[in-house]
């Protein structure tokens, strides 16, 4: 079944124009950010006229970005273990148990991903300021406002998948380990979890580059010691003139964490993915 | 964070004394039994309340007050206004309303093209990455993956660096190397804007279809297309009488789902042309954003929000029911934009 020649020229030209597509902003990001001050202000070359790693040193400087470093992994460290926490207990009963409301949470769960941001936006900011006021607590502005609102970004998608994932581990399992006196938790722990293990992955990954990359809330729901990376990149923007290589490197230096781990965990993720999906 | 810790506390001891203590009582064991569900539950119930399901209550809310930057502090004693806010949201011959129709329209064109562009790309990748295996295909796979992969701001930030009027590298393309134009044009203001906001939506997109297609195709099975080709269809019959049916429910959830986030996306325009975008490219979430934080209108804004999600409302539920993807055929979840 050899395909006919115009189908093998197709293929290669979606390919190759669908690469250049993928590679050319990636290239640009690549070589701006080797790039001396003058090449950027420039009228742009495809090769920088020397390269040079003084942007990399000196977008600490520019911007506090180190501190968005921090803030931005703080962020998307706790709302992710917490989310993954949140969504296997969640999970375990969607996929163990049969109990009144189990229909309704997962569809209530799974239709608040569809309903714009900026509807939760305005009454959420409202609900902050106001539970600070009254309680001394501090959620406007601060690292653990975001942390919450960020975990539950990702929780109803988490929950759907990893049920999906629960239900492909045969329940025959479980119960050998509640005959063998451990308790229901005990259960999840020791046997469902490491079966489970793809799709726990996946949901991490996910919960992380929701947390890393949100903009919108951040942009209302942070102040100037809480920015994230997300936000915190504009202010390049806001100087006097942009520094375009530095705006580069930064965000080269925060791409690569992600990328990284998206690629190596992809096949954990695509596996997590269609396990979660094609449930037939 | 002990606020969220305290809920999950419960939840252990009632677990171990489910099935620990064989000598309890039996009545006691099975209300812990049937409670155990729930309180495995309520973090995620409590998490949801919190930030999605009392907002969006306290949102309709909102829509109903004289909500300025008067009543921030104290809210609740904002001047109840009945449908007043919805009014002028609606009210097309003046200003406000106007342009949030004019907003309104741009979205819906905008998310109708960069669905077809996205879907179009990624059914095209993953034909020509299925089928017999060639070398650099695993490669391809994983660099088609990069943009969906790089966190949304950087690569936005990036697009808006090669659309710079004199420094950027389209331009430097389209003037200096292929001389199509004989004056530099502007991408990010007027006219093109919508064009510039486009291209960066699909380039954004379509690696999540062509991620879920490939999953889609995967799933089909070989000899279908070994009965078609005995049959003597050609590969553009064998298209259109085994995939494309075949992937009708894969397709079904994923226009729906690159519709919403198309039509919900805010990062692209607000990192691409900063706080406030040309008319040209200005989407629905900012205008109602800056509708909102600039003038602090928050009754108006909420008004606005509202009318938003009702058009989804029905937009999703007519489509479902055309379409008839009930909950079986499912695939979706993916990044709020």
């Amino acid at each position: 079944m050899r395909d006919p020649a115009w189908v093998r020229w197709g293929r290669r030209t979606v390919l190759t124009l669908l690469t250049l597509f993928t590679v050319v902003p990636v290239y640009v990001m690549l070589v701006s950010s080797v790039k001396p001050l003058k090449d950027v202000q420039s009228a742009f070359t495809w090769l920088p006229t020397h390269i040079t790693l003084s942007p990399f040193v000196e977008m600490w400087q520019t911007v506090p970005l180190a501190q968005y470093f921090v803030n931005s992994a703080i962020v998307a460290v706790c709302s992710t273990v917490l989310s993954v926490a949140f969504a296997i207990l969640a999970a375990y009963a969607v996929s163990r148990y049969r109990f009144v409301g189990r229909g309704g949470f997962l569809t209530a769960a799974l239709s608040t991903q569809m309903f714009p941001g900026i509807l939760f936006l305005l009454p959420l900011f409202l609900i902050y300021v106001n539970i600070d006021r009254a309680t001394g607590l501090n959620l406007y502005g601060s690292r653990t406002g975001l942390v919450i609102t960020y975990l539950t970004f990702s929780l109803p998608f988490a929950i759907w998948l990893l049920a999906g994932y629960f239900d492909t581990i045969p329940r025959d399992l479980d119960e050998a380990a509640l005959v063998d006196g451990s308790g229901p938790l005990g259960a999840l722990i020791r046997v469902i979890l490491p079966a489970a293990m793809p799709g726990v992955i996946a949901v991490a990954v996910y919960s992380f580059m929701t947390a890393w990359g949100e903009v919108l809330f951040a942009s209302v729901l942070t102040t100037d010691q809480t920015r994230t990376l997300a936000v915190g990149l504009r202010a390049y923007a806001s100087q006097a003139n942009v520094y375009w290589n530095q705006v580069m490197a930064a965000s080269l230096v925060v791409s690569i964490p992600v990328v990284v781990g998206f690629l190596l965990l992809q096949r954990a993720l695509v596996q997590g993915l269609t396990a979660g999906a094609v449930k037939t | 964070m002990s606020g969220l810790r305290t809920p999950t506390a419960p939840a252990a001891p009632s677990g171990a004394a489910g099935s620990r203590r064989n000598g309890g009582g039996r009545p006691r064991r099975r209300i812990s039994a049937r409670l155990f569900p729930y309180l495995l539950l309520i973090p995620a119930v409590l998490a949801e309340l919190l930030v999605h399901i009392i907002p969006m209550v306290t949102g309709v809310w909102v829509s109903l007050r004289e909500l300025t930057q008067f009543f921030i502090r104290n809210w609740s004693q904002a001047p109840f206004a009945g449908l007043a806010n919805y009014r002028v949201a609606v009210d097309f011959s003046a200003p406000v309303g106007n342009a949030l129709l004019h907003s309104f329209l741009i979205t819906a064109a905008v998310s109708a093209l960069a669905v077809a562009g996205a879907w179009l790309l990624g059914t095209l990748a993953a034909l020509s990455l299925s089928g017999p295996t060639f070398r650099g295909r695993g490669t391809l796979r994983s660099l088609f993956l990069v943009p969906y992969a790089l966190p949304m701001f950087t690569a936005v930030m990036t697009w808006s660096f090669m659309l710079q009027h004199s420094t950027g590298m389209v331009n430097h393309v389209l003037v200096d190397d292929l001389h199509l134009f004989s004056k530099a044009p502007f991408w990010l203001v007027g006219g093109n804007s919508f064009w510039s906001l486009l291209i960066v939506m699909v380039w954004r997109t379509w690696p999540f279809a062509f991620l879920t297609l490939t999953a889609g195709l995967q799933s089909i099975p070989g000899d279908l297309y070994e009965a078609a080709a005995i049959d003597g269809a050609g590969p553009f019959q064998r298209f259109r009488a085994v995939t494309l049916p075949m992937l009708r429910p894969v397709n079904g959830v994923l226009v729906l789902v690159l519709f919403l986030w198309s039509f919900n996306d805010f990062t692209t325009p607000y990192v691409l042309f900063g706080a406030t975008a040309p008319a040209q490219a200005d989407l629905i979430s900012l205008h109602i954003y800056n509708a909102s934080f600039i003038t602090w209108n928050f009754g108006l804004g909420s008004a606005m929000s509202v009318l938003m999600l009702v058009f989804l409302l029905v937009v999703t539920l007519i489509y479902l029911g055309l379409t008839r993807i009930g909950s079986s055929g499912r695939e979706g979840g993916g990044r709020r934009a």
